[in-house]
This record gives C-alpha cells, sequence and structure tokens, in this order.
C-alpha cells in the first residue's frame, strides 16, 4: 500500500466527492493526503482476526414504534431554505437535466 | 462579586426566590456579550430581542414553586444545533442563510424546562477542527489570551462561558469537541455515552461518534443540563430507552471505594511537563478524597486518531453529501441556460466549504472508495473494536479512567493550522471515548506558570454518567479553580 497520491488520485476523488479544485488546492491535498494516510496506515499492522467491525456502539435494543401518522414540516416550510424552490408550484428547483 | 448568582444553579434559585427577575439576568449578561464579545467572537448570533421577550413573558406569569428547573436561566446553544426562526450555519458559508423550520430536541427540552437561549456560539466548520480557526466567520479567541485558541470545536460556547458571557452552554463532540476547548478555556465540559442525549437536529458530522453535552462553570451545573436533555427521542432511534437518572441528587457522595486507572503507557511521550505536573497533582488530591489509583493499560488506544481520522471522515463524507445546492439556501451563481447539475453541485460545494471541511471529504470519500474500503475504512472499525475491548476491559478493575483533556495548554493561533496531522495529533487523549460511546467529562485542574487553563478528563462505564459526575464533583471540591475567571 502506498500513500503516494498523484495529481490524478486527487482529481479522482474530488470528482467522486462533488469538489472543483484549483490547482493550488489539489497540489496542497495531495500532500497533506499523503502525510494523513501514511499515518492511518499504522493500523493495518494491527492484527484484527477476532475482530468484527464496529459500526455503531451499544444499540443493542430495537428502536420499533408504532406506525401512526404524525405531523411534519408543511411543504412551504420544507421549501422555505431552498435557493430556488418555487413554494407557488411546490417543487425544488434544479437546473435543466433531460435535453 | 461574590454576591452575584454565577452558576446556573445559583441563579434558577435566585430567580425561584424572588431575589432577582430573569430580565434582569439575561439584560446583564447581553450587556456583558455587547462589551467583550467583539474581541472574543463566541457568538455568531445574539438573539437579544427574542430573549428579553422571553424573559418577560417568564418573570410576568411564573409562580410560586414552579417545578421547571431552568426557569428564566440564560443560555448559549453551539450554531450546529437546529434554532426554529433562528439562523443555523455551523459556522460554513454554505448554510450562512440557513434558518431552520425546527428546533433540535436538546433546544426544544432547554425551552420546555425554562431556560432563555441568548445566541448561537461560533465552532469549527461542522465540528471540524481542533482550534475554531476552521470557523467561516473567523476564529473564537481564548478568554484567557486573546492571542490564543480557545479549543475547537465548540470553542464558541466554551469561551462564552469561561468568560461570563453565558452561564452555560450547550456544544457537540464527535471527537473531543465538548472537552478540549472546556479543557482550554478553563470550564467543565461533558460529553455522554453514546445514545443518551437525541442528535435531532445537530447538523450531522459522524452520526456513530457525534453526541450534544453541556458546557458550565461547575460540575452540578453540568449535571443539572444533562438531567434536561438526556432521554429517549422517538426522533433519533439511536438513543437509549435507560431511564434518566436524577443526576443533581446523585453528585454528593464521598469517594471511598472508587478505583480510577490511569493508562500510563499512554502518557509516555508528547504531553506538555506543564501539563503533566497540574495532571499528577489532580491525581494526588482524588486520591486524598478516598479513591483509589492504579496503572492500566489501553494497548489500543494510541491507534485511536488514525481510527478515528477514518471513520469521522468517511460518515462526514456521506453526510455532507446533502450540501448540493439544491436544499440548503446557498447555490453557486451560473448561467442558467448553459449550466448542468452536475457543474451546479460542484461549485456550489466548493465555494461553500471550507479548506479542512473540504480535506476531511477527500479523506472520507478515499477512505470509502473501491480498493481501499477494506484496508482503510473496514480495518479502522475492527480496531475500533479491540479500542472498545480495551475500555471494557479496564473497567473489570476500574470504575473510571483519568487522563489529561489535551497534551498542551491552549496554543496560539495560526501555530498549527498549517499541518493538519499535526492539529489532529492533539486529539489524543479524547478521540477513544467517542469510538467507544463512552461518557467524558473534562474539568478545570490549574494553571500554567503563563495563566492558562489545564483540563482532567475522566471517562467512565456506557450510562455511568452518575459515577463520572459524583468523582469531577468531588474533585472539583478539593479546589476553587472554577472560581477563577478571566480578566477579559
Amino acid at each position: 500500500m502506498s500513500s503516494r497520491l498523484t495529481k490524478s488520485d486527487v482529481e479522482r476523488i474530488a470528482s467522486l466527492a462533488h469538489l472543483e479544485l484549483s490547482e493550488a488546492e489539489k497540489e496542497t491535498f495531495a500532500r497533506q493526503l499523503a502525510d494523513i494516510l501514511t499515518y492511518a496506515e499504522t493500523v493495518q499492522a494491527i492484527d484484527t482476526t477476532d475482530a468484527p467491525p464496529t459500526t455503531h456502539v451499544l444499540s443493542r435494543h430495537e428502536a420499533f414504534r408504532t406506525d401512526e401518522v404524525q405531523e411534519s414540516l408543511s411543504r412551504d416550510e420544507a421549501l422555505a431554505n431552498a435557493p430556488d424552490g418555487t413554494p407557488d408550484e411546490g417543487f425544488f428547483k434544479v437546473p435543466k437535466v433531460i435535453e | 462579586m461574590t454576591a452575584t448568582p454565577q452558576t446556573l444553579v445559583e441563579i434558577r434559585d435566585a430567580i425561584a426566590a424572588g431575589e432577582t427577575k430573569s430580565t434582569e439576568i439575561c439584560s446583564e449578561y447581553l450587556e456583558r456579550i455587547a462589551a467583550v464579545d467583539g474581541s472574543l467572537h463566541a457568538f455568531n448570533n445574539v438573539t437579544r430581542e427574542q430573549a428579553l421577550e422571553r424573559a418577560a413573558t417568564i418573570d410576568r406569569s411564573r409562580t410560586e414553586g414552579d417545578p421547571r428547573p431552568l426557569l428564566g436561566v440564560p443560555i448559549a446553544i453551539k450554531d450546529n444545533l437546529c434554532t426554529r426562526g433562528v439562523p443555523t450555519t455551523a459556522s460554513s458559508r454554505i448554510l450562512k442563510h440557513f434558518v431552520p423550520p425546527y428546533d433540535a430536541t436538546v433546544v426544544s427540552r432547554l425551552e420546555a424546562a425554562g431556560a432563555i437561549v441568548l445566541g448561537k456560539t461560533n465552532c469549527d466548520e461542522f465540528g471540524m477542527g481542533s482550534s475554531n480557526e476552521n470557523s467561516a466567520f473567523g476564529s473564537v479567541k481564548n478568554p484567557w489570551d486573546l492571542t490564543r485558541s480557545p479549543g475547537g470545536s465548540s470553542g464558541g460556547s466554551a469561551a462564552a462561558v469561561s468568560a461570563r458571557l453565558v452561564p452555560g452552554a450547550l456544544g457537540s463532540d464527535t471527537g473531543g469537541s465538548i472537552r478540549q476547548p472546556a479543557a482550554l478555556c478553563g470550564v467543565v465540559g461533558l460529553k455522554p455515552t453514546y445514545g443518551r442525549v437525541s442528535r435531532y437536529g445537530l447538523l450531522a458530522f459522524a452520526s456513530s461518534l457525534d453526541q450534544v453535552g453541556p458546557l458550565t462553570l461547575t460540575v452540578r451545573d453540568a449535571a443539572l443540563l444533562l438531567e434536561v436533555i438526556a432521554g429517549p427521542d422517538p426522533r433519533d432511534a439511536t438513543t437509549a430507552p435507560q431511564q434518566v437518572p436524577h443526576y443533581t441528587e446523585a453528585l454528593d457522595a464521598d469517594l471511598q471505594g472508587v478505583r480510577l486507572g490511569v493508562p500510563s503507557a499512554l502518557l509516555d511521550s508528547g504531553i506538555d511537563p506543564e501539563v503533566k505536573q497540574a495532571f499528577g497533582a489532580v491525581v494526588e488530591a482524588i486520591q486524598a478524597t478516598g479513591a483509589t489509583v492504579s496503572e492500566i493499560t489501553l494497548p489500543h488506544a494510541q491507534y485511536a486518531i488514525p481510527v478515528y481520522y477514518l471513520l469521522a471522515t468517511a460518515e462526514a463524507s456521506s453526510n455532507l453529501a446533502r450540501y448540493d445546492g439544491v436544499r440548503y439556501t446557498h447555490r453557486a451563481e451560473l448561467d442558467p441556460a448553459s449550466t448542468t447539475l452536475r457543474a451546479m453541485y460542484d461549485r456550489t460545494r466548493s465555494e461553500g466549504f471550507g479548506a479542512e471541511v473540504k480535506r476531511r471529504i477527500m479523506l472520507g470519500t478515499y477512505a470509502l472508495s473501491a480498493g481501499y474500503y477494506d484496508a482503510y475504512y473496514l480495518k479502522a472499525q475492527r480496531v475500533r473494536t479491540l479500542i472498545l475491548r480495551d475500555y471494557e476491559q479496564a473497567f473489570n478493575t476500574v470504575d473510571a479512567v483519568i487522563m489529561p483533556t489535551s497534551p498542551v495548554p491552549a496554543f496560539t493561533l495560526g501555530e498549527k493550522i498549517n499541518d493538519p496531522l499535526q492539529m489532529y495529533l492533539l486529539d489524543i487523549f479524547t478521540v477513544s471515548a467517542n469510538l467507544a460511546g463512552l461518557p467524558a467529562i473534562s474539568v478545570p485542574a490549574g494553571f500554567t506558570q503563563e495563566r492558562l487553563p489545564v483540563g482532567v478528563q475522566l471517562v467512565g462505564r456506557a450510562f455511568d454518567e452518575v459515577g463520572l459526575l459524583k468523582i469531577a464533583n468531588a474533585y472539583e471540591r478539593t479546589n476553587g479553580w472554577w472560581k477563577e475567571a478571566p480578566s477579559i
């Protein structure tokens, strides 16, 4: 496992993360992320044969509740923070997706 | 000054006894905020009018013997907890104009208990940072030395309580974000057991680690706030069904028979000599109260930082995917005729997030990506299990683990911000409690030569906040550290 990150690695990760990085950011992140990953690689030497992954601690109860209709946010409230919301029509709006 | 009520309990009792009014108390704190916060920047937003209106209503309608435990008492809320109708930014440009249509459960519980919110406190963006320098609106300053960091990410809450701008505040703690700033500002900070307090309305950073908790002047006040905010919530399925004890009534106990463990090997290196000295003095003081202290080992605790930064960033990369320019206020300005959906997402996120948030999203995306998932993310989850087991083992022989909260006292602003890895290493003593889901508290443990506060941390068994609060309270009574206020 190598933690040398190339510029194209950084570009690939940024694309997965939906981030647009400047050339300067790409360079800085390549260096900083490589440092952090090299450090993080110390975990790879640990014997975890008998250790199953922990996803949630202490969640030993079933969180069931009765399935009842309850009050929720109104449509206007849900749309109130949308940058291009159209409360009258009741939609979130996005740039054109289909030609 | 001695007659002025300072703590939540004192203020509550003074209002209940008719010695003062909520409006008087709130006005005093609001005046102090107006006078001091220009140099401290602990608040992102002060809700002056609303607070005074609420205080006046409480003063008018209060009846003898009203049982509400925080009636008329002012508090502050970290700006990553939703407040209905009041901007909630997480100190991020991307949420600069976000006004939540609902209250976080902890906020509605505080208000139902009679508390009055004075404002929203500054923090590292989305809780990501240990210095507050990642706030998009400028760093909070440490009230003990304005050139230094208050710690992070709940630095605004810690600085506000320390500087007596408010008698108590809520913060959130994903890897030490309540305890570390509490230590660096000289106040009490409690991270409850995972599941003890509802996360509904907390802007999520890492959902398997985040917990909301109090920052206060005294241990008793921390117990009081916890009592109000803790308990199951149908809106957060991870909240635990266990009954909430009366923390404030369980505090006063002597420590005969209480066993504490010091993870000596973990404390061997990298600790500031003055922090080490203060820690030694704490151990002696606690022994003098009747507790026994022995050495323990937490063999995997040294891996807590890499494990934490792999898991927390992975969860963050997923949680922060929702900020895409569609639902939450900020959208990049692009020509609607020619722009694509994809370009709108990418541009919005790139201009909305700060450097540390981008770095963590990148790191988490990498740890989860095809080809690296097993080696990083899954491996970290397995080591998390070993860290949990270390604590379980330790709790066979001791009732709580004691160690410093931060390896260093408050550092200078600008000193560490350009080296993310060095900044992450500061979290060595706090992250393991989050990974193991355990309750942990930081209490003031004195000062360095330069008058910078030092904190000591106790980590307890799951849901044993009572045990932690008892020890912390007994230690607090051996000294008067909390009474010392910065001269700001």
